[in-house]
């Protein structure tokens, strides 16, 4: 008889009638459960280092980790290391989700500041300044990047500095060459190179204005040379507005930039690869930038211009300011923080390992200067490696940049409007305006 | 069967499951959403009771009213473009294409079945300024008519009518064969019999084709107008929002709003206003459809 006939005959008893329920309890529950996921951890004696990364598995500092990590698992068998992989725009919702969840892996890479703070309070960062110094490895952070690190997370040691940048503009020798152009000292001098070489039909900046930071990075360099190293402090603490005249100016030069057409025409959909692109094609002039990109300054491949026709200049002085280009914009790149809900001895074990080891591995892998210490520098050195390794012993004091001590929303606003900013969409005022409103 | 339907146990089985997963996933987090507005907050530093802060912010927040100002403008455009064109393809398909009509109909239906961020990367390609030029400034520029190359994606009037013509270009097929099927159905003998009276072309279509065709028209106003009030995948593929929030519609600020700024409870009051947003324009149609189509 058919189970409908059953049901139609009133023959369903009420075992039946429970089976048939039971069984689609069990088959949404089962369904229900495919839907969650799966968690890995560390038992005590062996450390299973999962790592929520916005680099893919087989670049930078995933790559540099896996090696240390295999050096590592020949002493310590059964050390894994996985990384789940995340693009950069979806980290802040991911790390809270899996936050929200009890789900964050032992390393991610870290939110902003004031995600940071809520996740310190809910106890899922680690602070690295008592564990570095239980593991005896205090000394193998480089001092710079342990104090970038700490103003960037209002002064706590929370996260791995896995990259040590300076910014500045890059530019091409040969082109300033061909055209008798030298590094510019001052912001004036910046801007008559600028307006020669558009005369001549180059390109003078390449700039990204999707992504928008690296325009707005020449709004925070502008106002450090102008108004000193605490400009932004001063916005933080409440003291300084951004829409005070003083800092409207510093949006208003770097508008006239867009507005010379000194960052090319497609300067709002221009994405960061392309703009790199721009520059180490040969197409664009100066760009300004951070350190990590030597990367590809030094790949033959994409650096169709060749490592030894980059050069570099400091953030010029603008005249009549008390800020100097020995104030060097750095940074640690995206940091990396440790879940201090999943840290036990075997992390721990592993921690100590990788702080003696990643100084040198990322300098001979991927040619990266790092936040530890290199004990053993490897000969032949790249030209422009030992240019940005000199240029950072030389800064008497570094300055962050212009985002680095806002709120996430003001953040995404002031990225968000740097390109009508350079286009003229927007006024300087009003840009200053939304991002002030916004902190 | 109806002995079928008496037994309240047989009801409880086959619309019991059912109407749980539906509760679970639909009803639950609609209200769930309605309470978040209440407050603020994230899951990972708790929510604050904040009362209806947030909805008194919503009126003085001047990028939800740029969002919502762009999303009714891109909303009237498109729709009328959508069902406008569909409805000149079905006329198209029923009066002059009659043999090659599915060929055509497959070739106009084809962007339909393209996936969004795929359409949205085609069209990125052709309006294309850097690093090379894409299809339109590559034309213009074949023509001699560099002085109108644009970056077209990267201002905010151009960038407008790129995201028009890609969600029109993606979705006429779609409206042609909706409202071609409408048009199938009209008999032959009360078009014949117009046709005899000396109704042709356009007095054929505007007195005839066209009252037959309302409540089908109606339809696909709506599905349209919701669809295009709710557009997302899109936008976000193209522009991003971009140049700045020019081009940002409410889905992508209550996005933004919500995961990338961490503001929950505020987005999912943008998401409310939306919702009443959707149900009051869908109303309005039903209203003024009503008396039509009866």
């Amino acid at each position: 008889m058919a189970f409908t006939e059953e049901i139609e005959s009133g023959h369903l008893n009420r075992r039946q009638f429970l089976q048939v329920a039971a069984g689609t309890t069990l088959s949404l529950s089962a369904l229900l459960a495919a839907c969650g996921g799966s968690s890995t951890g560390s038992n005590s004696n062996t450390a299973a280092i999962e790592f929520l990364s916005v680099q893919q598995p087989n670049i930078g500092w995933p790559l540099v980790l896996s090696t240390i990590t295999n050096q590592y698992a020949k002493n310590h068998p059964g050390t894994t290391f996985k990384t789940d992989f995340i693009a950069q725009g979806n980290l802040n919702q991911q790390v809270q989700l899996l936050a929200g969840q009890g789900a964050l892996p032992v390393l991610y890479n870290s939110p902003p500041p004031d995600l940071m703070a809520q996740l310190t309070k809910n106890g899922e960062v680690l602070d690295l300044e008592s564990t570095f110094q239980q593991l005896g490895v205090s000394q193998q952070v480089v001092p710079a990047a342990f104090a970038i690190v700490k103003k960037i997370f209002n002064g706590k040691f929370i996260a791995l500095p896995f990259e040590l940048n300076i910014e500045g503009f890059w530019y091409n020798k040969q082109i300033f060459a061909q055209n008798g152009l030298q590094p510019p000292d001052t912001w004036d001098q910046l801007v008559q190179i600028a307006a020669s070489l558009q005369q001549k039909g180059i390109q003078p900046l390449s700039a990204s204005g999707q992504q928008g930071w690296p325009i707005t990075r020449l709004i925070s360099g502008y106002l450090f040379r102008k108004l000193g190293p605490g400009a932004l402090d001063s916005v933080k603490s409440g003291q300084a507005k951004l829409t005070d005249p003083s800092y409207v100016e510093a949006a208003q030069v770097v508008a006239n930039l867009g507005k010379q057409g000194y960052f090319g025409r497609g300067v709002a959909t221009l994405d960061y690869q392309s703009a790199v692109n721009l520059f180490l094609q040969g197409k664009a002039a100066m760009f300004y930038m951070g350190s990590w990109e030597l990367r590809d300054y030094t790949t033959p491949s994409v650096n169709m211009i060749g490592s030894n026709n980059v050069g570099f200049f400091p953030f010029p002085n603008v005249t009549g300011g008390v800020g100097s280009s020995s104030q060097t914009p750095m940074n640690a790149g995206q940091t990396t923080s440790v879940n201090k809900a999943k840290y036990n001895a075997a992390v721990g074990g592993w921690l100590a390992y990788m702080a003696q080891n990643y100084g040198d591995v990322a300098l001979q892998k991927e040619g990266a200067v790092t936040g530890f210490v290199v004990h053993n520098p490897p000969a032949n050195l790249d030209p422009l490696t030992s240019l940005v390794i000199n240029q950072i012993k030389q800064v008497s004091q570094p300055v962050l940049w212009f985002e680095a001590e806002f709120s996430t929303k003001a953040t995404n606003i002031s990225q968000q409007d740097a390109a009508p900013l350079v286009t003229g969409a927007m006024s300087p005022n009003d840009f200053m305006s939304a991002v002030q409103q916004a902190l | 069967m109806e002995t079928m339907l008496r037994d309240r146990r047989a009801v409880l089985v086959f619309v019991g499951p059912a109407l749980l997963v539906y509760s679970l996933i639909v009803l639950v987090p609609i209200v769930w959403s309605l309470g978040y507005t209440l407050f603020e907050g994230n899951v990972i530093g708790g929510f604050q009771f904040v009362g209806l802060h947030n909805y008194a912010f919503l009126f003085s927040d001047k990028s939800f009213w740029q969002a919502f100002l762009f999303t009714v403008k891109y909303a009237v455009v498109v729709t009328i473009g959508q069902v406008g064109i569909g409805l000149l393809l079905a006329l198209l398909y029923a009066f002059y294409l009659k043999k090659s009509s599915p060929l055509i109909r497959t070739l106009a239906f084809f962007p339909v079945v393209l996936p969004t961020v795929a359409v949205s990367q085609l069209f990125k390609k052709i309006f294309e300024i850097v690093p090379q030029y894409g299809l339109v400034n590559s034309l213009l520029h074949l023509v001699h008519l560099d002085a109108w190359i644009q970056p077209w994606l990267g201002q905010g009037g151009s960038a407008f009518w790129a995201i028009v013509i890609m969600d029109i270009w993606r979705s006429m097929g779609f409206y042609g064969v909706l409202l071609f099927a409408g048009l199938v159905d009209i008999p032959s003998d009360i078009l014949e019999s117009a046709r005899v009276d000396g109704a042709s072309g356009w007095r054929l279509v505007r007195y005839v084709v066209l009252p037959l065709l309302t409540p089908i028209l109606f339809s696909s106003f709506i599905f349209s107008i919701n669809g295009t009030l709710k557009v997302f995948d899109s936008i976000l593929a193209l522009t991003n929002g971009g140049p700045g929030q020019v081009t940002t519609p409410l889905t992508l600020d209550m996005f933004n709003t919500a995961f990338a700024n961490g503001q929950y409870g505020y987005g999912s009051t943008i998401a409310t206003a939306l919702a009443i947003m959707s149900l009051f324009v869908t109303l309005l149609i039903f209203r003024s459809a009503r008396s039509d189509v009866a």
